[in-house]
């Protein structure tokens, strides 16, 4: 198979590594130009993910903790759909690929053994959800609306409300973690970590859109964010090398 | 053109959404994607494993790395996730040895954490072949030993798991600094 190299990441799009208002971007972030690659290289495939790998509810953030530990109730918070589609530059779709997300309960806390804010953790929500795209790219998600959280970077900062999110795409230099924030939240403006690009437009992006026409009325309110991975170039490498 | 969605760090709890099972939420995913590799994967076991460092020269104890390679035979490709010890930082990946393509063998990582906004790509090669003309390895010029592992200690390492450890620490600065690519 010949795999076109991808396009050219814009890195004045993306954060940059050093983001000194986000405290822990200062130790963890490389100092030194990144080497490029050209030509055929194995990043420009990558995992494929099958359909029937994925359970009946693990899209469903709502049950999926719950029913796994044998309880009939439902996680508490707002009921909201989340979805969307994965495309490439190109405006493509991306199908069949895997979408996982993570995020923090309806008060703002997060199942995990380091996690200390004071918010009671939800009996019935574990927090983790995934799902495989479909032909035209879209990708659907029930869960609460998660609740916005203090985190240790200045003397009051705090996370706006938001969903982590990570994609595969099909190859390995397309891999994306990102996360949406919601349409309105007074607190988007406030986080460094949110702000660690520097064009407006690139925050916008990651602002999930209220969406009435997928809601489903007396049941839940809807947002929709669309994932753009990395587009293909148009060359092929003719001496792609077996493999992978 | 549409732009590509601008990535966000993973946070310190990456574990919920990647490898939840190894993370105490159990049940939900009957495993965490990307654990192991399959029984039947063909070529010589080895293991892969070091700590990633920050510039304070301390361990980072939340990343998630992943790793992308042939298998031992060329033929399918093998994809690997883990996360860091929580409490030592170590990442360990238990897999076969890449066939070598054109030139000598690697694996490919990519690494997210807290205070990573863009995951990371690097690659890892062996400190057994011959790596000498390696067209990523003369670009890398003074700095293409952050991408070969070691076996410090081979000997040892070889009689308590019965095959190769390769060790591959990841240092995200300072003099040391491993080459990180843009593909
Ligand atoms: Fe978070």
């Amino acid at each position: 198979m010949n795999r076109n190299a991808l396009s050219p990441r814009d890195y004045d799009w993306q954060p940059k590594p050093l983001t000194p208002d986000y405290r822990s971007s200062i130790l963890r972030s490389p100092q030194q130009a990144l080497l490029r690659i050209e030509g055929p290289s194995p990043e420009l495939d990558g995992p494929v993910f099958e359909s029937d790998t994925i359970g009946p509810l693990d899209s469903d953030l709502i049950r999926n903790y719950a029913a796994a530990n044998g309880s009939d109730t439902d996680a508490i918070g707002p009921r909201i759909i989340v979805h969307g589609r994965v495309l490439d530059e190109n405006n493509r779709p991306v199908p069949n690929t895997l979408v996982e997300v993570w995020q923090a309960n309806a008060g703002g806390r997060y199942r995990h053994v380091n996690e200390g804010y004071l918010a009671p953790l939800d009996p019935n929500f574990g927090g983790c959800g995934r799902c495989i795209t479909g032909d035209s790219g879209e990708y659907r998600f029930l869960t609460v609306q998660p609740g916005a959280y203090p985190f240790p970077n200045g003397p009051n900062t705090w996370r706006p409300a938001h969903i982590h999110f990570s994609v595969f795409g099909q190859a390995f230099a397309q891999r994306l973690i990102t996360q949406m924030y919601f349409e309105g939240d007074p607190l988007i403006a406030r986080c460094s970590i949110a702000n660690a690009m520097t064009d407006p437009a690139a925050l916008a992006s990651l602002v999930g859109v209220l969406d009435m026409s997928a809601s489903v009325p007396m049941d839940c309110l809807a947002y929709r964010f669309d994932i753009i991975l990395r587009g293909r170039g148009s060359t092929p490498f003719e001496n792609r090398l077996e493999g992978n | 053109m549409l732009k590509e969605t601008p990535s966000q760090t993973a946070g310190p709890y990456v574990h919920i959404g990647c490898t939840p099972c190894s993370a105490g939420l159990t049940g939900v995913y009957p495993a965490d994607p990307g654990a192991s590799i399959t029984a039947d994967a063909p070529g010589v076991r080895i293991r892969i494993e070091g700590k990633i460092f920050d510039g304070a020269n301390a361990p980072l104890r939340d990343a998630l790395i992943e790793l992308w390679q042939p298998d031992g035979q060329s033929n399918a490709g093998i994809w690997l996730r883990k996360s860091t010890d929580l409490k030592t930082g170590v990442y360990q990946f238990d897999t076969v040895k890449p066939a070598a393509r054109s030139g000598p063998p690697y694996v490919c990582l990519w690494i997210v954490a807290r205070g990573i906004n863009l995951g990371l790509h690097t690659r890892m090669y062996f400190p057994d072949e011959e790596n000498g003309p390696d067209p990523l390895l003369k670009q890398a010029g003074p700095r293409r030993d952050t991408l070969i592992a070691t076996r410090p200690d081979a000997e040892e390492d070889e009689r308590d798991t019965g095959f190769p450890v390769y060790r591959f620490d990841i240092r995200l600065q300072g003099e040391r600094e491993t080459v990180f690519l843009d593909i």
